[in-house]
């Protein structure tokens, strides 16, 4: 095969690109927040010894670990707006969508990090007459938040990389941008050898900041 | 004396799914009793313990804590409001032999940490009582230490400390002593002793039978899922009436010397 790399016509639109990057981690910074907080509140009721309270947050969760993520996109964008009588622009659809996998996601991390506490700390805490909530927020969460970190880090990982699917709804992310630039230039291979390392940079990088955080996390250990 | 007992069990019968470990006690305590609890392995001596603080739910039967009931009725169905049991935890302090201190806190917080979300105290006054409680197990040196980097031994103190800072009207203890090294046991039995010199109300499962004989105000061998027999210590260790009890402490002196 004999052909002839150019990335020329490709660089010179590099400000596209970099606009696409710089919404791809907007959207993915903005996901893991709202996310941790549905994570939260799915696991606060997952874990509740009140039924109404713990199934429909298991069934939510069984139902996002069982359905493929481009699913939830297309269903905030095209679906919800029906149900809702609104639209939804593509960067809203998409952050419902990554916020409540993750959220779903993030869940089980929380959940798998609070079982993994010995039966012993809650009896220590509940013969002192502690609450269970006192129990949870003062003795269990403190002690299950580092052993939560490395799977949270890994899903939000999953999380950074499940963003390219909003390309899909016409979010202007990093995988859109290379389409249009692709569309300009008509040089697909170089185009999209350019966003892969730009990915790969974006998650070497956050993987160095998140080990930074690691660290820090599970100092007490 | 006819002091109102502080702690009464009536027909308390406690089953796990088929395995019927507890099959009718009824029981009393009064202020200042001190009650050490013998047994062979699995007879249910944790089980029992454990039903009176409401770490296991009972399967049938009563606790009375200060004359009052435990539980509410409601439709016929005894249920167990959180802040209840609560109340009677906070009142019935108990030390685990795993200790099953906060890892993550210091030995002053750890001995905070009830006064502070359970009582209600503020910081000041928290490590006030932390400070004493530490002094009185022989601790003071350690306030800033991690649970981890103590001796088994201190740490089954600083345990005993964080139960006695809630003043509890009594101290339930389950076999105190045997994750302990040898060489351990006695600072531990040391502080127990203390308590006792106090007066204060407790309750010990043990296989320490020695310091049974001389802690204890009586002494109830459990067996069957029942108390086989009851007694002052000289009854019930030294001079056994039941075949049963005789036979548990024949394989107890079996190698004394
Ligand atoms: N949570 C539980 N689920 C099922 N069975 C249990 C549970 N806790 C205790 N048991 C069973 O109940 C019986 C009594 O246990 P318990 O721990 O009260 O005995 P014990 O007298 O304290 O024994 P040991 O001297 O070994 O501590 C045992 O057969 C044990 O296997
Ligand atoms: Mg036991």
């Amino acid at each position: 095969m004999d052909y002839s790399w150019d990335f020329g016509p490709v660089l010179s639109r590099f400000d596209m690109l970099a606009l696409g990057l710089l919404n791809t981690v907007k959207i993915a910074m903005v996901s893991i927040v709202l996310g941790i907080i549905v994570g939260l509140v799915l696991v606060m009721m997952r874990l509740s010894p009140r039924k109404w309270l713990a199934w429909p947050a298991a069934v939510f969760i069984e139902f996002y670990r069982n359905t493929p993520p481009i699913v939830h996109f297309f269903w905030f964008f095209y679906a919800l707006p029906v149900l809702l009588a609104i639209s939804l622009n593509p960067y809203v659809a998409a952050v419902l969508a990554l916020s409540t996998q993750s959220g779903a996601f993030y869940a089980e991390v929380f959940r798998g990090g609070i079982v993994s506490i010995e039966r012993g700390q809650w009896e220590g805490g509940k013969a002192l007459g502690m609450t269970h909530s006192a129990l949870m927020t003062r003795v269990i969460v403190p002690q299950a938040i580092s052993r939560m970190v490395p799977p949270f880090i890994e899903r939000s990982f999953e999380l950074l990389k499940t963003t390219a699917l909003a390309s899909t709804l016409a979010y202007a992310d990093l995988l859109y941008q290379a389409m249009l630039v692709n569309s300009e230039t008509f040089r697909p291979l170089e185009v999209y050898t350019t966003i892969a390392l730009m990915y790969l940079v974006l998650l070497v990088t956050a993987s160095q900041l998140a080990r930074m955080a690691e660290t820090r996390l599970t100092a007490y250990q | 004396m006819n002091t109102q007992p502080i702690l009464e069990v009536k027909g308390l019968h406690k089953s796990f799914a088929d395995h019927h470990v507890l099959k009718g006690i009824d029981f009393s305590v009064k202020p200042g009793e001190r009650v050490a609890i013998i047994g062979g392995s699995g007879s249910g001596k944790s089980t029992f313990l454990r039903c009176l603080n409401f770490m296991e739910t009972l399967s049938e039967g009563e606790i009375w804590v200060d004359n009052e009931r435990i539980g509410v009725e409601k439709n016929g169905r005894i249920t167990y409001p959180e802040k209840q049991l609560c109340s009677v935890r906070e009142r019935l302090g108990m030390v685990f032999q795993q200790f099953n201190l906060f890892p993550h806190m210091t030995v002053l917080q750890n001995v905070m940490e009830g006064l502070i979300t359970v009582k209600g105290y503020t910081k000041q006054d928290a490590h006030a009582v932390a400070v004493r409680e530490l002094a009185k197990v022989g601790l003071s040196e350690k306030h800033d230490a991690w649970p981890g980097r103590l001796s088994g031994g201190q740490q089954q103190r600083v345990a005993i400390a964080r139960a006695l800072s809630m003043e509890p009207e009594v101290l339930l203890f389950d076999e105190p002593t045997s994750s302990l090294d040898p060489e351990l046991v006695g600072e531990v039995l040391r502080v127990i002793n203390q308590l006792a010199e106090e007066g204060r109300t407790m309750l010990l499962v043990t296989h320490e039978l020695g310091f049974a004989y001389h802690f204890a105000t009586k002494v109830i061998f459990l067996a069957d899922g029942v108390f086989h027999e009851v007694g002052t210590p000289d009854e019930v260790l030294k001079n056994p009436k039941k075949p049963r009890t005789q036979e548990f402490l024949r394989r107890f002196s079996e190698f004394a010397f």
